[in-house]
Order: structure tokens, then sequence, then C-alpha cells
């Protein structure tokens, strides 16, 4: 679904990823784990062009996106996103930050995506919120609703960008049982996390980044528990 | 009253000693009722307020697309450079520099006596002027409450698959609003009472009105008080104003 070549990113003369290539194939949950700096927020961010990759391939379903003739936000239009600080939009109302983008791109009019948001809400506990503002919910409130936000665009791939890390401790499991739902109706998910607990229960494949490479995949039980480069021995070791 | 003015001008003229009430009543009567001169203020003011309100709507209109120029271009995926858009932010700046960079009253003499040579319409040109000049200034205003809105905001946006235009539109654009108003506020009081400059090139403001009276009474200090308490009055209004267009986006937010 997501096929990556040949991966490279620099900030100036920071070299971040390196020559990474990767695929994602449909209904997948790949996890990716790894110290901090090790590139995997950037790599997730290239996965939807919010970072521009300085070389290599990514396509999506087919399409190269890093094609300048590609209309980007087509292929966004498909591909949620959620980020560590939510960034949900303060300036809206809830039922407003879920039905913007399907109305503004023309996915659907406002009834229908005011149906939608309804239907969603629902979904993640939230119904009574729907005309509250961001600024009134807690962070797991509004990491949920960043979700719905999400998934209102009706996307066929999930990208999370540390989702819990932001979030009081009390607050992570209900962001977590949100995306375990998810996944097990079946949603393509990317996710950078630092919940192993996570990565072993909904991930097929898991990916440990160090210094802008992928140093070992493997499914989780194998991966955990019997890792093999001396790097993710060492990782393991600290967060376990 | 008129008979009481003219009784005691007649003292004064004639050299005969008045007392404090009574000179301040003379010059008073002078400066503002004498042959119905308050009507001549009022035109200033009047003049003044329209002079204000359209430099304000050139100001923040210039300022505005100056700001979303010089933001759209900064704000570019690296290795995607616009020509156009290079062209224009180039445009941008140099205007900003060359308004900041030079003072009002040279500005408005060089547009009356250089640029509008020919035009008689002293008032219009420095309305003009007052507006081309506000909108580089409003401009950067803009320019930073686009930029202090939190990144996050304009990656959620995109994410989402809306464009640039509509995640500034409906996302960013709001926000820096909020974040402005003050300092905005702080310029269109700022530029009503930079009207008074236009006086020098002929435009027939507040000022003006005053100068009218003192060049044929030949008595300075009731008209310029009276146009001073005036200013003040104006200013005092429109801060009032911002005041509650201040409160009433603040309850928007309800945080």
């Amino acid at each position: 679904m997501i096929d990556v070549k040949n991966l490279c990113k620099s900030f100036g003369d920071h070299e971040v990823l390196k020559d990474i290539s990767e695929h994602i194939h449909p209904g997948e949950k790949v996890v990716i784990i790894g110290p901090s700096g090790s590139g995997k927020s950037t790599f997730l961010r290239c996965l939807n062009l919010l970072e521009n990759p300085t070389s290599g391939i990514i396509s999506f379903e087919g399409v190269d996106i890093t094609d300048p003739k590609t209309d980007i936000n087509k292929m966004r239009q498909r591909m949620g996103m959620v980020f560590q600080h939510f960034n949900l939009f303060p300036n809206l109302t809830i039922r407003k930050n879920i039905t913007l983008a399907p109305v503004q791109t023309g996915l659907m009019k406002q009834a229908e995506a005011d149906e939608e948001a309804v239907r969603l809400l629902k979904l993640v506990d939230l119904s009574d919120k729907i005309d509250a503002y961001p600024g009134q919910l807690s962070g797991g409130q509004k990491q949920r609703i960043a979700i719905v936000r999400a998934l209102a665009m009706k996307p066929k791939v999930m990208l999370f960008d540390e989702p819990t890390s932001a979030l009081d401790p009390e607050m992570v499991g209900e962001v977590l049982d949100v995306m375990k739902r998810l996944a097990e109706n079946g949603m393509t998910m990317v996710v950078v996390t630092h919940e192993m607990g996570f990565a072993r229960e909904v991930g097929d494949r898991v990916l440990f980044m160090a210094d802008g490479v992928i140093v070992e995949q493997n499914t989780p039980a194998e991966l955990f528990s019997n890792p093999q480069m001396e790097r993710t021995k060492n990782f393991l070791a600290k967060v376990l | 009253m008129e008979q009481l003015y003219i009784t005691w001008k007649a003292i004064a003229v004639g050299g005969g000693d008045l007392t404090f009430y009574q000179t301040f009543f003379v010059k008073f009567y002078q400066a503002f009722i004498e042959s119905d001169r308050w009507l001549q203020y009022l035109i200033g003011v009047r003049t003044t307020l329209l002079v204000t309100a359209l430099a304000l709507v050139l100001g923040i209109f210039l300022g505005l697309v100056v700001a979303l120029i010089r933001t759209a271009h900064d704000q570019q995926r690296p290795g995607q450079k616009n020509p156009i858009l290079w062209f224009l932010n180039f445009l941008c700046k140099v205007y900003v520099t060359v308004i900041r960079g030079t003072p009002m009253m040279v500005q408005l003499l060089i547009m009356s006596f250089v640029v509008f040579s020919s035009s008689r319409a002293f008032t219009m040109v420095g309305t003009l002027t007052l507006g081309i000049n506000s909108g580089a200034y409003v401009a950067e205003i803009i320019r930073g409450g686009l930029m202090s809105v939190d990144k996050g905001q304009m990656e959620a946006g995109r994410s989402l698959g809306l464009s640039y235009g509509t995640t500034m539109r409906f996302i960013i654009i709001p926000q820096a609003v909020k974040a402005i108003l003050p300092a905005l506020g702080n310029e269109f009081i700022i530029l009503l009472k930079d009207t008074s400059l236009i006086t020098v090139i002929g435009g027939k403001e507040l000022l003006y009105a005053a100068q009218g009276v003192y060049n044929r009474t030949y008595e300075q200090m009731f008209p310029l008080l009276g146009i001073a308490c005036i200013y003040l009055l104006l200013v005092f209004i429109l801060s009032w104003l911002l005041g509650i267009l201040e409160r009433r986006l603040r309850q928007g937010d309800r945080r």
C-alpha cells in the first residue's frame, strides 16, 4: 500500500534518514520503536510528505507522491494522521474540527458530515462534547477527537506519531483502547510509539530504528523475546 | 452672549483690563463660536474620520496581501521554489523597506509634489499616502501574527488533505487575528492621529480647520487645545470600540 524506496532525509548537514526502503501492506499494523533522535518520527512524517524527502521515492497505492506533479492534497485525504500534541483547531468546535475537512474537500455535504461526526463520536464515547471547544477537553479526550477527525476523511491508512507521549499516564489507556479497536476493524496503521505493550499486542510487525536506519524488524513476539542485533538488545534492556 | 463678546473685546482692543474669566470668554468665543467657526471644526472631524476609515481599509487590504505573500513564500516546501512567488515576495520586501525606512512627512510631500503634482485633490492624495504607509506596518503585524500560530496547526490542516489556502482561511488567519488585535489597534490609533499630517499638503482635516481659525484671529492657544481635546476624544472612542471587539473575539473560544 505504501512503498518506500531509498528514502534519505537530511536537515542541513544532519542526516536523519539513511537510505530506507520499506513496504507497508494493506491491513498491516506496523509499529516503529527506537530511541529518540533515531528518525522514526521523521520517517512517519515523510510518508504523507509533511517532511520532504531529500531523495528517494514514496508511493501510495501505486502513485509516486514525491513527484511534484502529484496532487499531494488528494493523497493526504486518504492518509489520516494523529500527532503527539493533538493539534486540534482551538478556534473551532469539536463538530467543526471533525467536519471541516470532509466538507471543504467536497467529500461530504455538511449534513452528511455532521451525521458522520455524531456516529464517530459515539464510538469514542464523546458524544456530549460535540459543541465544546478543544480548550475544554482533557488530553486523552483531545487525542480521541483527533483520531475521529482523521477518521472522518475515511482514510485508507492511519499514521500515528507518538499519540500517547504527551498524555498524563492515566489517559494513555483510553487512547490506546481506541487504537486497538481501530486495528481490530482492519485499518492499516503505522504507529510510532514508546508503548511496548501496545506494540506487542497490536503490531503485526515491529521495526526498530536507530541512527536513521531500520536496524531490525520482526513480529513483536520474536523481536521482543529474541532480538538479534546488539543495538536492539541494548534498547530493549532499557525500556522493558 | 454675542453682545457681551463685542463689549469685552472692544475693551481689550482699547487697552483696557479684563478679568481672567472675561479674557477666557472672549478667546473661547472667538475660537469656536464667532462666525459659526465650530462648523469648520465639525467639517474637519468628518474629514479626519473619513480619511482614517479609507486609509484603514487600504492599509488592512495592502497589509493582508503583503503578509500572505511573504508568509506563503517563506513556507514553501524546500526544493519547490515558485519564481512568481519569489518575485512578488521581492516586491513586498522592497515596499516594506522603503515605506518603513522613510519619514511619513517626506512620503506625503513626495506624493503631493512629485507623483501627483498636477492633482488638486489634496485630501485624497493624503489618504492614499496614509493607506500605503499604514499597509507596510500592518503587513508586518499580520505576518507576525501568522507566524505566531503553532506550526502543528498548519500540519494538522494539511494532513487532512486541506489546501494551503483553505487551512490559512479557516485555521491560521482566525487564530492570528485574535493574537494581533492589540497591536493592530495601536496601529489604527497612530493612523488616526497621523491624519493631521496631511495638512502640510493642503488636506482639509481637523488641524487645517484650527489653522484656518487662528490665521484669522491670531490667537493659537484655544483652537490648538480644542482640537487636541477632539483628537483625544476620538482616540478614546476608538480604543473603547477595539476593547469591545477584543472581548467579543475572546468569548468565541470560551477557554
